[in-house]
Protein backbone atom coordinates (compact mmCIF):
# COMPACT_ATOMS: atom_id res chain seq x y z
CA UNK A 1 0.00 0.00 0.00
CA UNK A 2 2.97 2.29 0.47
CA UNK A 3 3.80 5.11 -1.88
CA UNK A 4 1.80 5.02 -5.05
CA UNK A 5 3.92 7.34 -7.08
CA UNK A 6 1.91 9.80 -9.05
CA UNK A 7 -1.85 10.02 -9.31
CA UNK A 8 -1.45 13.66 -10.26
CA UNK A 9 0.98 12.87 -13.03
CA UNK A 10 -1.26 10.17 -14.49
CA UNK A 11 -4.27 12.46 -14.39
CA UNK A 12 -2.41 15.21 -16.22
CA UNK A 13 -0.91 12.90 -18.82
CA UNK A 14 -4.18 11.24 -19.74
CA UNK A 15 -6.10 14.50 -19.88
CA UNK A 16 -3.43 16.13 -22.03
CA UNK A 17 -3.47 13.28 -24.55
CA UNK A 18 -7.22 13.35 -24.86
CA UNK A 19 -7.40 9.88 -23.30
CA UNK A 20 -10.23 10.56 -20.98
CA UNK A 21 -13.97 10.60 -20.77
CA UNK A 22 -15.99 13.61 -22.01
CA UNK A 23 -16.12 16.46 -19.48
CA UNK A 24 -19.76 15.98 -18.36
CA UNK A 25 -19.07 12.29 -17.71
CA UNK A 26 -15.98 13.21 -15.72
CA UNK A 27 -17.93 15.68 -13.61
CA UNK A 28 -20.72 13.21 -13.03
CA UNK A 29 -18.35 10.41 -11.99
CA UNK A 30 -16.38 12.73 -9.73
CA UNK A 31 -19.58 14.00 -8.14
CA UNK A 32 -20.87 10.48 -7.49
CA UNK A 33 -17.52 9.34 -6.05
CA UNK A 34 -17.23 12.39 -3.81
CA UNK A 35 -20.86 12.06 -2.73
CA UNK A 36 -20.25 8.45 -1.74
CA UNK A 37 -17.07 9.31 0.17
CA UNK A 38 -18.78 12.27 1.80
CA UNK A 39 -21.64 10.10 3.00
CA UNK A 40 -19.46 7.23 4.21
CA UNK A 41 -16.30 8.95 5.44
CA UNK A 42 -16.68 12.69 5.96
CA UNK A 43 -20.11 12.77 7.59
CA UNK A 44 -19.27 10.06 10.19
CA UNK A 45 -15.96 11.73 11.01
CA UNK A 46 -17.68 15.09 11.47
CA UNK A 47 -20.44 13.48 13.51
CA UNK A 48 -17.94 12.16 16.09
CA UNK A 49 -16.75 15.66 16.90
CA UNK A 50 -20.18 17.30 16.71
CA UNK A 51 -21.63 14.76 19.16
CA UNK A 52 -18.56 15.04 21.40
CA UNK A 53 -18.78 18.81 21.72
CA UNK A 54 -22.58 18.98 21.43
CA UNK A 55 -23.08 19.77 25.10
CA UNK A 56 -20.27 22.27 25.32
CA UNK A 57 -16.62 22.24 26.18
CA UNK A 58 -17.15 21.73 29.91
CA UNK A 59 -19.16 18.54 29.44
CA UNK A 60 -16.48 17.35 27.05
CA UNK A 61 -13.62 18.05 29.43
CA UNK A 62 -15.36 16.43 32.38
CA UNK A 63 -16.09 13.32 30.28
CA UNK A 64 -12.50 12.84 29.17
CA UNK A 65 -10.96 13.64 32.56
CA UNK A 66 -13.17 11.29 34.55
CA UNK A 67 -11.11 8.66 36.51
CA UNK A 68 -12.43 5.67 34.52
CA UNK A 69 -11.57 7.37 31.25
CA UNK A 70 -8.13 8.13 32.62
CA UNK A 71 -7.65 4.50 33.68
CA UNK A 72 -8.77 3.34 30.21
CA UNK A 73 -6.31 5.70 28.56
CA UNK A 74 -3.54 4.40 30.79
CA UNK A 75 -4.31 0.77 29.95
CA UNK A 76 -4.47 1.57 26.23
CA UNK A 77 -1.04 3.21 26.46
CA UNK A 78 0.36 0.24 28.42
CA UNK A 79 -0.96 -2.30 25.90
CA UNK A 80 0.34 -0.33 22.91
CA UNK A 81 3.57 0.45 24.78
CA UNK A 82 4.29 -3.26 25.11
CA UNK A 83 2.85 -4.47 21.79
CA UNK A 84 4.39 -1.91 19.44
CA UNK A 85 8.08 -2.27 20.51
CA UNK A 86 7.85 -6.08 20.66
CA UNK A 87 6.19 -6.31 17.25
CA UNK A 88 8.75 -3.85 15.90
CA UNK A 89 11.61 -6.01 17.17
CA UNK A 90 9.91 -9.02 15.62
CA UNK A 91 9.39 -7.17 12.34
CA UNK A 92 13.06 -6.20 12.17
CA UNK A 93 14.25 -9.76 12.89
CA UNK A 94 11.81 -11.29 10.43
CA UNK A 95 12.72 -8.79 7.71
CA UNK A 96 16.47 -9.32 8.27
CA UNK A 97 16.16 -13.11 8.07
CA UNK A 98 13.71 -13.11 5.14
CA UNK A 99 15.15 -10.16 3.24
CA UNK A 100 18.86 -10.93 3.46
CA UNK A 101 19.07 -14.72 3.44
CA UNK A 102 17.79 -17.63 1.39
CA UNK A 103 16.27 -20.56 3.17
CA UNK A 104 13.64 -23.20 2.68
CA UNK A 105 10.12 -22.46 3.89
CA UNK A 106 10.43 -18.72 3.36
CA UNK A 107 7.05 -18.44 1.64
CA UNK A 108 5.35 -20.43 4.37
CA UNK A 109 6.89 -18.15 6.99
CA UNK A 110 5.69 -15.03 5.15
CA UNK A 111 2.19 -16.47 4.89
CA UNK A 112 2.10 -17.37 8.59
CA UNK A 113 3.11 -13.82 9.51
CA UNK A 114 -0.01 -12.50 7.75
CA UNK A 115 -2.32 -14.93 9.57
CA UNK A 116 -3.65 -12.48 12.19
CA UNK A 117 -5.07 -10.35 9.36
CA UNK A 118 -7.18 -13.26 8.19
CA UNK A 119 -8.76 -14.05 11.53
CA UNK A 120 -11.89 -12.41 12.92
CA UNK A 121 -11.12 -10.15 15.91
CA UNK A 122 -13.51 -12.16 18.05
CA UNK A 123 -11.69 -15.40 17.20
CA UNK A 124 -8.35 -13.69 17.89
CA UNK A 125 -9.47 -12.99 21.42
CA UNK A 126 -11.18 -16.31 21.79
CA UNK A 127 -8.03 -18.39 21.19
CA UNK A 128 -6.48 -16.79 24.28
CA UNK A 129 -9.59 -17.63 26.29
CA UNK A 130 -9.26 -21.23 25.07
CA UNK A 131 -5.66 -21.23 26.29
CA UNK A 132 -5.81 -19.32 29.55
CA UNK A 133 -9.52 -19.12 30.44
CA UNK A 134 -11.19 -20.92 33.33
CA UNK A 135 -11.75 -24.07 31.25
CA UNK A 136 -8.81 -23.41 28.97
CA UNK A 137 -5.70 -25.52 28.35
CA UNK A 138 -3.70 -23.84 31.12
CA UNK A 139 -6.78 -22.77 33.11
CA UNK A 140 -6.50 -25.22 36.02
CA UNK A 141 -2.75 -24.65 36.40
CA UNK A 142 -3.17 -20.87 36.33
CA UNK A 143 -5.93 -20.85 38.90
CA UNK A 144 -3.94 -23.22 41.14
CA UNK A 145 -1.08 -20.71 41.08
CA UNK A 146 -3.44 -17.76 41.37
CA UNK A 147 -2.33 -16.18 38.10
CA UNK A 148 -4.95 -14.24 36.16
CA UNK A 149 -4.51 -13.70 32.43
CA UNK A 150 -8.05 -13.60 31.07
CA UNK A 151 -10.16 -10.74 32.46
CA UNK A 152 -6.88 -9.09 33.46
CA UNK A 153 -4.20 -6.88 31.95
CA UNK A 154 -1.97 -9.73 30.57
CA UNK A 155 -4.88 -11.00 28.43
CA UNK A 156 -5.39 -7.55 26.97
CA UNK A 157 -1.69 -7.26 26.18
CA UNK A 158 -1.69 -10.71 24.52
CA UNK A 159 -4.73 -9.93 22.38
CA UNK A 160 -3.18 -6.60 21.38
CA UNK A 161 0.11 -8.32 20.49
CA UNK A 162 -1.81 -10.75 18.29
CA UNK A 163 -3.90 -8.28 16.31
CA UNK A 164 -1.06 -5.79 15.73
CA UNK A 165 1.47 -8.55 15.00
CA UNK A 166 1.97 -8.37 11.18
CA UNK A 167 2.03 -4.60 10.56
CA UNK A 168 5.75 -3.79 10.96
CA UNK A 169 6.97 -7.03 9.42
CA UNK A 170 4.83 -6.80 6.32
CA UNK A 171 5.88 -3.19 5.67
CA UNK A 172 9.64 -3.74 5.95
CA UNK A 173 10.07 -7.25 4.52
CA UNK A 174 9.51 -5.98 0.94
CA UNK A 175 11.79 -2.98 1.54
CA UNK A 176 14.61 -5.19 2.85
CA UNK A 177 14.16 -7.64 -0.01
CA UNK A 178 14.23 -4.84 -2.57
CA UNK A 179 17.36 -3.16 -1.19
CA UNK A 180 19.35 -6.42 -1.50
CA UNK A 181 22.41 -7.17 0.58
CA UNK A 182 25.34 -5.77 -1.39
CA UNK A 183 25.62 -2.61 0.71
CA UNK A 184 25.65 -4.59 3.93
CA UNK A 185 28.17 -7.05 2.51
CA UNK A 186 30.43 -4.19 1.51
CA UNK A 187 30.20 -2.71 5.00
CA UNK A 188 31.10 -6.07 6.55
CA UNK A 189 34.04 -6.63 4.22
CA UNK A 190 35.31 -3.15 5.07
CA UNK A 191 35.36 -4.20 8.72
CA UNK A 192 32.07 -2.96 10.17
CA UNK A 193 30.58 -5.04 12.98
CA UNK A 194 27.14 -6.58 12.62
CA UNK A 195 25.45 -3.88 14.67
CA UNK A 196 27.37 -1.08 12.92
CA UNK A 197 26.24 -2.52 9.60
CA UNK A 198 22.65 -2.62 10.76
CA UNK A 199 22.50 0.85 12.26
CA UNK A 200 24.64 2.65 9.65
CA UNK A 201 23.62 0.87 6.45
CA UNK A 202 20.36 -1.05 6.81
CA UNK A 203 18.38 1.22 9.10
CA UNK A 204 18.73 4.35 6.92
CA UNK A 205 17.45 2.30 3.98
CA UNK A 206 14.37 1.01 5.72
CA UNK A 207 13.55 3.87 8.07
CA UNK A 208 10.48 5.14 6.22
CA UNK A 209 9.02 1.69 5.81
CA UNK A 210 9.74 1.00 9.47
CA UNK A 211 8.06 4.22 10.59
CA UNK A 212 5.07 3.48 8.37
CA UNK A 213 4.70 0.03 9.87
CA UNK A 214 5.02 1.36 13.42
CA UNK A 215 2.31 3.97 12.78
CA UNK A 216 -0.12 1.36 11.46
CA UNK A 217 0.79 -1.08 14.24
CA UNK A 218 0.18 1.56 16.87
CA UNK A 219 -3.17 2.58 15.41
CA UNK A 220 -4.38 -1.01 15.50
CA UNK A 221 -2.94 -1.64 18.97
CA UNK A 222 -4.70 1.39 20.45
CA UNK A 223 -7.94 0.96 18.55
CA UNK A 224 -8.59 -2.79 18.75
CA UNK A 225 -12.03 -3.62 20.04
CA UNK A 226 -13.29 -7.14 19.28
CA UNK A 227 -10.29 -9.19 20.40
CA UNK A 228 -9.71 -7.09 23.50
CA UNK A 229 -13.40 -7.17 24.33
CA UNK A 230 -13.36 -11.00 24.53
CA UNK A 231 -10.49 -11.17 27.01
CA UNK A 232 -11.23 -8.07 29.04
CA UNK A 233 -14.27 -8.88 31.16
CA UNK A 234 -15.10 -5.15 31.12
CA UNK A 235 -14.07 -4.30 34.66
CA UNK A 236 -14.33 -0.53 34.94
CA UNK A 237 -11.11 1.19 35.87
CA UNK A 238 -9.16 -2.08 35.66
CA UNK A 239 -9.47 -3.90 32.34
CA UNK A 240 -11.01 -1.27 30.10
CA UNK A 241 -9.14 0.18 27.19
CA UNK A 242 -10.38 3.36 25.50
CA UNK A 243 -12.47 1.57 22.84
CA UNK A 244 -14.06 -0.62 25.54
CA UNK A 245 -14.77 2.42 27.66
CA UNK A 246 -16.54 3.98 24.68
CA UNK A 247 -18.74 0.90 24.48
CA UNK A 248 -19.62 0.96 28.18
CA UNK A 249 -20.56 4.64 28.14
CA UNK A 250 -22.62 4.16 24.99
CA UNK A 251 -24.50 1.18 26.43
CA UNK A 252 -25.26 3.25 29.54
CA UNK A 253 -26.90 5.83 27.24
CA UNK A 254 -24.19 8.35 28.15
CA UNK A 255 -23.86 9.29 24.48
CA UNK A 256 -22.08 12.56 25.04
CA UNK A 257 -19.46 10.87 27.23
CA UNK A 258 -19.07 8.02 24.72
CA UNK A 259 -18.47 10.43 21.86
CA UNK A 260 -16.12 12.58 23.94
CA UNK A 261 -13.88 9.56 24.55
CA UNK A 262 -14.43 8.41 20.96
CA UNK A 263 -13.23 11.79 19.73
CA UNK A 264 -9.85 11.09 21.37
CA UNK A 265 -9.60 7.94 19.28
CA UNK A 266 -10.82 9.75 16.16
CA UNK A 267 -8.14 12.36 16.78
CA UNK A 268 -5.57 9.57 17.02
CA UNK A 269 -6.87 8.23 13.69
CA UNK A 270 -6.45 11.64 12.05
CA UNK A 271 -2.88 11.92 13.35
CA UNK A 272 -2.22 8.42 11.99
CA UNK A 273 -3.50 9.44 8.56
CA UNK A 274 -1.44 12.64 8.61
CA UNK A 275 1.77 10.82 9.59
CA UNK A 276 1.04 8.25 6.91
CA UNK A 277 0.81 10.92 4.21
CA UNK A 278 4.05 12.55 5.42
CA UNK A 279 5.92 9.24 5.51
CA UNK A 280 4.62 8.25 2.08
CA UNK A 281 5.77 11.52 0.58
CA UNK A 282 9.20 11.23 2.21
CA UNK A 283 9.66 7.65 1.06
CA UNK A 284 8.89 8.66 -2.52
CA UNK A 285 11.45 11.48 -2.35
CA UNK A 286 14.08 9.26 -0.71
CA UNK B 1 19.72 -23.03 6.78
CA UNK B 2 21.30 -20.39 4.62
CA UNK B 3 21.95 -22.01 1.28
CA UNK B 4 24.86 -19.85 0.20
CA UNK B 5 27.84 -18.40 1.99
CA UNK B 6 27.38 -14.87 3.15
CA UNK B 7 29.32 -12.44 5.25
CA UNK B 8 26.19 -11.07 6.85
CA UNK B 9 25.74 -12.04 10.49
CA UNK B 10 22.70 -12.75 12.57
CA UNK B 11 20.82 -15.24 10.43
CA UNK B 12 20.36 -17.84 13.17
CA UNK B 13 19.49 -15.34 15.88
CA UNK B 14 16.96 -13.37 13.84
CA UNK B 15 15.32 -16.40 12.26
CA UNK B 16 15.26 -18.18 15.61
CA UNK B 17 13.57 -15.23 17.31
CA UNK B 18 11.17 -14.81 14.38
CA UNK B 19 10.01 -18.41 14.57
CA UNK B 20 9.85 -18.51 18.36
CA UNK B 21 7.84 -15.28 18.59
CA UNK B 22 5.56 -16.28 15.70
CA UNK B 23 4.82 -19.61 17.39
CA UNK B 24 4.19 -18.09 20.81
CA UNK B 25 1.97 -15.20 19.75
CA UNK B 26 0.22 -16.55 16.65
CA UNK B 27 0.61 -20.22 15.79
CA UNK B 28 0.16 -21.88 19.18
CA UNK B 29 -2.86 -19.77 20.17
CA UNK B 30 -4.50 -20.43 16.80
CA UNK B 31 -3.82 -24.17 17.09
CA UNK B 32 -5.95 -24.33 20.24
CA UNK B 33 -8.97 -23.88 17.99
CA UNK B 34 -8.61 -27.11 15.97
CA UNK B 35 -7.26 -28.86 19.09
CA UNK B 36 -10.37 -27.93 21.01
CA UNK B 37 -12.60 -28.94 18.11
CA UNK B 38 -10.98 -32.37 17.99
CA UNK B 39 -11.95 -33.05 21.59
CA UNK B 40 -15.62 -32.30 20.93
CA UNK B 41 -17.96 -35.13 19.93
CA UNK B 42 -19.47 -34.68 16.47
CA UNK B 43 -22.97 -34.76 17.85
CA UNK B 44 -22.36 -31.74 20.05
CA UNK B 45 -20.72 -29.76 17.25
CA UNK B 46 -23.64 -30.60 14.98
CA UNK B 47 -26.16 -29.64 17.65
CA UNK B 48 -24.54 -26.22 17.97
CA UNK B 49 -24.13 -25.40 14.31
CA UNK B 50 -27.51 -26.72 13.21
CA UNK B 51 -29.33 -24.61 15.78
CA UNK B 52 -31.67 -22.39 13.71
CA UNK B 53 -30.36 -19.30 15.48
CA UNK B 54 -26.77 -20.15 14.52
CA UNK B 55 -27.73 -21.01 10.94
CA UNK B 56 -29.57 -17.69 10.67
CA UNK B 57 -26.44 -15.88 11.89
CA UNK B 58 -24.27 -17.59 9.25
CA UNK B 59 -26.72 -16.67 6.51
CA UNK B 60 -26.87 -13.09 7.76
CA UNK B 61 -23.10 -12.73 8.08
CA UNK B 62 -22.40 -14.14 4.62
CA UNK B 63 -25.21 -12.30 2.81
CA UNK B 64 -24.55 -8.88 4.38
CA UNK B 65 -20.81 -9.32 3.71
CA UNK B 66 -21.47 -10.17 0.06
CA UNK B 67 -23.75 -7.16 -0.34
CA UNK B 68 -21.21 -4.85 1.30
CA UNK B 69 -18.33 -6.23 -0.76
CA UNK B 70 -20.46 -5.76 -3.89
CA UNK B 71 -21.24 -2.13 -3.05
CA UNK B 72 -17.57 -1.56 -2.32
CA UNK B 73 -16.52 -3.21 -5.56
CA UNK B 74 -18.69 -0.82 -7.58
CA UNK B 75 -18.04 2.40 -5.67
CA UNK B 76 -14.44 1.46 -4.89
CA UNK B 77 -13.71 1.09 -8.60
CA UNK B 78 -15.33 4.44 -9.27
CA UNK B 79 -13.43 6.16 -6.43
CA UNK B 80 -10.09 4.63 -7.45
CA UNK B 81 -10.64 5.67 -11.06
CA UNK B 82 -11.63 9.23 -10.16
CA UNK B 83 -8.69 9.57 -7.73
CA UNK B 84 -6.12 8.38 -10.26
CA UNK B 85 -7.44 9.80 -13.50
CA UNK B 86 -9.27 13.04 -12.72
CA UNK B 87 -8.19 16.25 -11.09
CA UNK B 88 -10.25 18.18 -8.60
CA UNK B 89 -9.58 20.44 -5.62
CA UNK B 90 -8.90 18.66 -2.34
CA UNK B 91 -7.84 15.46 -4.06
CA UNK B 92 -4.88 14.81 -1.74
CA UNK B 93 -7.03 15.17 1.38
CA UNK B 94 -9.69 12.86 -0.02
CA UNK B 95 -7.01 10.36 -0.99
CA UNK B 96 -5.63 10.39 2.57
CA UNK B 97 -9.13 10.02 4.03
CA UNK B 98 -9.67 6.72 2.18
CA UNK B 99 -7.65 5.01 4.92
CA UNK B 100 -9.91 6.37 7.67
CA UNK B 101 -11.70 3.01 8.17
CA UNK B 102 -8.29 1.39 8.76
CA UNK B 103 -7.27 4.04 11.27
CA UNK B 104 -10.54 4.68 13.10
CA UNK B 105 -11.20 2.15 15.87
CA UNK B 106 -14.17 -0.02 14.93
CA UNK B 107 -16.09 0.80 18.12
CA UNK B 108 -15.97 4.51 17.22
CA UNK B 109 -17.21 3.73 13.72
CA UNK B 110 -19.95 1.58 15.22
CA UNK B 111 -21.43 4.12 17.61
CA UNK B 112 -21.11 6.93 15.05
CA UNK B 113 -22.89 5.07 12.26
CA UNK B 114 -25.59 3.98 14.69
CA UNK B 115 -26.18 7.56 15.82
CA UNK B 116 -26.25 8.80 12.22
CA UNK B 117 -28.65 6.15 10.95
CA UNK B 118 -30.91 5.84 14.00
CA UNK B 119 -34.51 6.97 13.32
CA UNK B 120 -33.71 10.38 14.86
CA UNK B 121 -30.18 10.69 13.39
CA UNK B 122 -28.83 13.03 10.69
CA UNK B 123 -29.28 10.46 7.93
CA UNK B 124 -31.79 8.14 9.61
CA UNK B 125 -34.45 10.83 10.04
CA UNK B 126 -34.94 11.76 6.37
CA UNK B 127 -34.77 8.06 5.43
CA UNK B 128 -37.32 7.24 8.09
CA UNK B 129 -39.76 9.65 6.46
CA UNK B 130 -39.48 7.55 3.31
CA UNK B 131 -40.16 4.45 5.37
CA UNK B 132 -36.56 3.18 5.12
CA UNK B 133 -35.12 1.85 8.34
CA UNK B 134 -31.36 1.36 8.49
CA UNK B 135 -30.21 1.10 12.09
CA UNK B 136 -31.13 -2.19 13.81
CA UNK B 137 -31.89 -3.89 10.46
CA UNK B 138 -29.69 -5.96 8.11
CA UNK B 139 -29.35 -2.81 5.99
CA UNK B 140 -27.54 -1.15 8.90
CA UNK B 141 -25.11 -4.07 9.06
CA UNK B 142 -24.39 -3.58 5.36
CA UNK B 143 -23.75 0.15 5.91
CA UNK B 144 -21.19 -0.64 8.63
CA UNK B 145 -19.51 -3.30 6.48
CA UNK B 146 -19.32 -0.93 3.50
CA UNK B 147 -17.51 1.57 5.72
CA UNK B 148 -15.05 -1.08 6.98
CA UNK B 149 -14.31 -2.62 3.58
CA UNK B 150 -14.03 0.43 1.32
CA UNK B 151 -10.23 0.97 1.57
CA UNK B 152 -9.50 -2.61 0.50
CA UNK B 153 -11.01 -2.16 -2.97
CA UNK B 154 -9.71 1.38 -3.52
CA UNK B 155 -6.16 0.66 -2.33
CA UNK B 156 -5.94 -2.56 -4.34
CA UNK B 157 -7.09 -0.89 -7.55
CA UNK B 158 -5.23 2.44 -7.34
CA UNK B 159 -1.71 1.17 -8.13
CA UNK B 160 -3.05 -1.02 -10.93
CA UNK B 161 -4.86 1.91 -12.56
CA UNK B 162 -1.66 3.96 -12.22
CA UNK B 163 0.30 1.20 -13.95
CA UNK B 164 -2.11 1.04 -16.89
CA UNK B 165 0.00 1.86 -19.89
CA UNK B 166 -1.43 4.95 -21.50
CA UNK B 167 0.16 3.86 -24.79
CA UNK B 168 -2.24 0.91 -25.10
CA UNK B 169 -5.25 3.18 -24.71
CA UNK B 170 -3.65 5.58 -27.15
CA UNK B 171 -3.11 2.84 -29.70
CA UNK B 172 -6.69 1.61 -29.39
CA UNK B 173 -8.05 5.14 -29.68
CA UNK B 174 -5.92 5.94 -32.73
CA UNK B 175 -7.12 2.70 -34.34
CA UNK B 176 -10.63 4.06 -34.06
CA UNK B 177 -11.95 2.54 -30.83
CA UNK B 178 -14.42 4.73 -28.98
CA UNK B 179 -13.83 5.62 -25.34
CA UNK B 180 -16.55 3.17 -24.31
CA UNK B 181 -14.93 0.32 -26.21
CA UNK B 182 -11.52 1.16 -24.70
CA UNK B 183 -13.01 1.10 -21.20
CA UNK B 184 -15.01 -2.06 -21.72
CA UNK B 185 -12.58 -4.13 -23.80
CA UNK B 186 -9.18 -2.97 -22.54
CA UNK B 187 -9.30 -1.27 -19.16
CA UNK B 188 -11.90 -3.33 -17.31
CA UNK B 189 -10.43 -6.75 -18.25
CA UNK B 190 -7.00 -5.48 -17.17
CA UNK B 191 -8.35 -4.34 -13.80
CA UNK B 192 -10.45 -7.45 -13.24
CA UNK B 193 -7.99 -9.59 -11.21
CA UNK B 194 -7.16 -6.71 -8.84
CA UNK B 195 -10.85 -5.89 -8.62
CA UNK B 196 -11.61 -9.46 -7.52
CA UNK B 197 -8.79 -9.28 -4.97
CA UNK B 198 -10.25 -6.08 -3.53
CA UNK B 199 -13.69 -7.68 -3.41
CA UNK B 200 -12.29 -10.76 -1.64
CA UNK B 201 -10.33 -8.73 0.92
CA UNK B 202 -13.35 -6.58 1.63
CA UNK B 203 -15.55 -9.66 1.96
CA UNK B 204 -13.09 -11.49 4.23
CA UNK B 205 -12.85 -8.51 6.52
CA UNK B 206 -16.63 -8.14 6.62
CA UNK B 207 -17.41 -11.75 7.59
CA UNK B 208 -15.34 -11.51 10.77
CA UNK B 209 -16.12 -7.90 11.61
CA UNK B 210 -17.45 -7.24 15.07
CA UNK B 211 -16.91 -3.75 16.52
CA UNK B 212 -18.55 -1.62 13.88
CA UNK B 213 -21.51 -3.98 13.49
CA UNK B 214 -22.66 -4.83 17.02
CA UNK B 215 -23.94 -1.33 17.72
CA UNK B 216 -25.88 -0.72 14.52
CA UNK B 217 -27.25 -4.27 14.18
CA UNK B 218 -29.25 -4.36 17.41
CA UNK B 219 -28.39 -8.09 17.75
CA UNK B 220 -31.89 -9.51 17.59
CA UNK B 221 -31.83 -13.33 17.39
CA UNK B 222 -32.76 -14.73 13.96
CA UNK B 223 -32.83 -11.33 12.22
CA UNK B 224 -29.83 -9.11 13.03
CA UNK B 225 -27.49 -11.33 15.00
CA UNK B 226 -24.12 -11.89 13.27
CA UNK B 227 -21.95 -14.97 13.89
CA UNK B 228 -19.10 -13.15 15.70
CA UNK B 229 -21.70 -11.79 18.14
CA UNK B 230 -22.99 -15.31 18.81
CA UNK B 231 -19.44 -16.46 19.55
CA UNK B 232 -19.12 -13.59 22.00
CA UNK B 233 -22.41 -14.57 23.68
CA UNK B 234 -21.34 -18.21 24.03
CA UNK B 235 -17.99 -17.17 25.52
CA UNK B 236 -19.74 -14.94 28.04
CA UNK B 237 -21.80 -17.97 29.11
CA UNK B 238 -18.56 -20.02 29.39
CA UNK B 239 -19.86 -22.27 26.59
CA UNK B 240 -16.39 -22.73 25.05
CA UNK B 241 -17.50 -25.78 23.06
CA UNK B 242 -20.34 -23.89 21.39
CA UNK B 243 -18.14 -20.90 20.64
CA UNK B 244 -15.47 -23.15 19.14
CA UNK B 245 -17.95 -24.95 16.89
CA UNK B 246 -19.38 -21.68 15.55
CA UNK B 247 -15.89 -20.25 15.02
CA UNK B 248 -14.63 -23.29 13.11
CA UNK B 249 -17.55 -23.17 10.68
CA UNK B 250 -17.04 -19.42 10.25
CA UNK B 251 -13.37 -20.00 9.38
CA UNK B 252 -14.37 -22.76 6.95
CA UNK B 253 -16.92 -20.53 5.20
CA UNK B 254 -14.46 -17.69 4.66
CA UNK B 255 -11.75 -20.16 3.66
CA UNK B 256 -13.93 -21.75 0.96
CA UNK B 257 -15.07 -18.37 -0.37
CA UNK B 258 -11.52 -17.04 -0.50
CA UNK B 259 -10.38 -20.20 -2.28
CA UNK B 260 -13.12 -19.67 -4.86
CA UNK B 261 -12.13 -16.07 -5.42
CA UNK B 262 -8.44 -17.04 -5.69
CA UNK B 263 -9.32 -19.62 -8.32
CA UNK B 264 -11.39 -17.07 -10.24
CA UNK B 265 -8.55 -14.61 -9.97
CA UNK B 266 -5.86 -16.92 -11.32
CA UNK B 267 -8.25 -17.97 -14.08
CA UNK B 268 -8.88 -14.36 -15.10
CA UNK B 269 -5.23 -13.32 -14.96
CA UNK B 270 -4.27 -16.38 -17.02
CA UNK B 271 -6.90 -15.37 -19.53
CA UNK B 272 -5.50 -11.86 -19.53
CA UNK B 273 -1.98 -13.09 -20.24
CA UNK B 274 -3.08 -14.73 -23.50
Amino acid sequence: MAGHAGPLRTARATTARGLTEPAPVRWLLTAVALGFLGLFLVVPLAAVFVEAFGKGLNAYLSAVSEPDAYAALKLTLIAAGIAVPLNMLFGLCAAWAIGKFDFRGKNLLTTLIDLPFAVSPVISGMVFVLMFGRQGVFGPWLSAHDIKIIFAVPGIVLATLFVSFPFVAREIIPVMEASGSQEEEAARVLGASGFQTFFRVTLPNIKWGLLYGVILCNARAMGEFGAVSVVSGHIRGLTNTLPLHVEILYNEYNFQGAFAVASLLAFLALITLLLKVIVERRSIQA
Amino acid sequence: MASRHTVLPGFRVTLGFTILYLCLIVVLPLLTLPARTATLPWSSIWRTISDPRVVASYKLSVSTSLWAAGVNAIFGLLVAWVLVRYQFPGKRIIDALIDLPFALPTAVAGITLTTLYAPNGWIGKPLDRWGIKVAFTPLGIIVALVFIGLPFVVRTLQPVIEDLEVEIEEAATSLGASRGVVLWRIILPYLFPAWLTGFALSFARAVGEYGSVVFISGNMPMTTEISPFLIMTKLEQYDYAGATAIAVVMLLISFVLLLTVNALQSWSSRKLAH
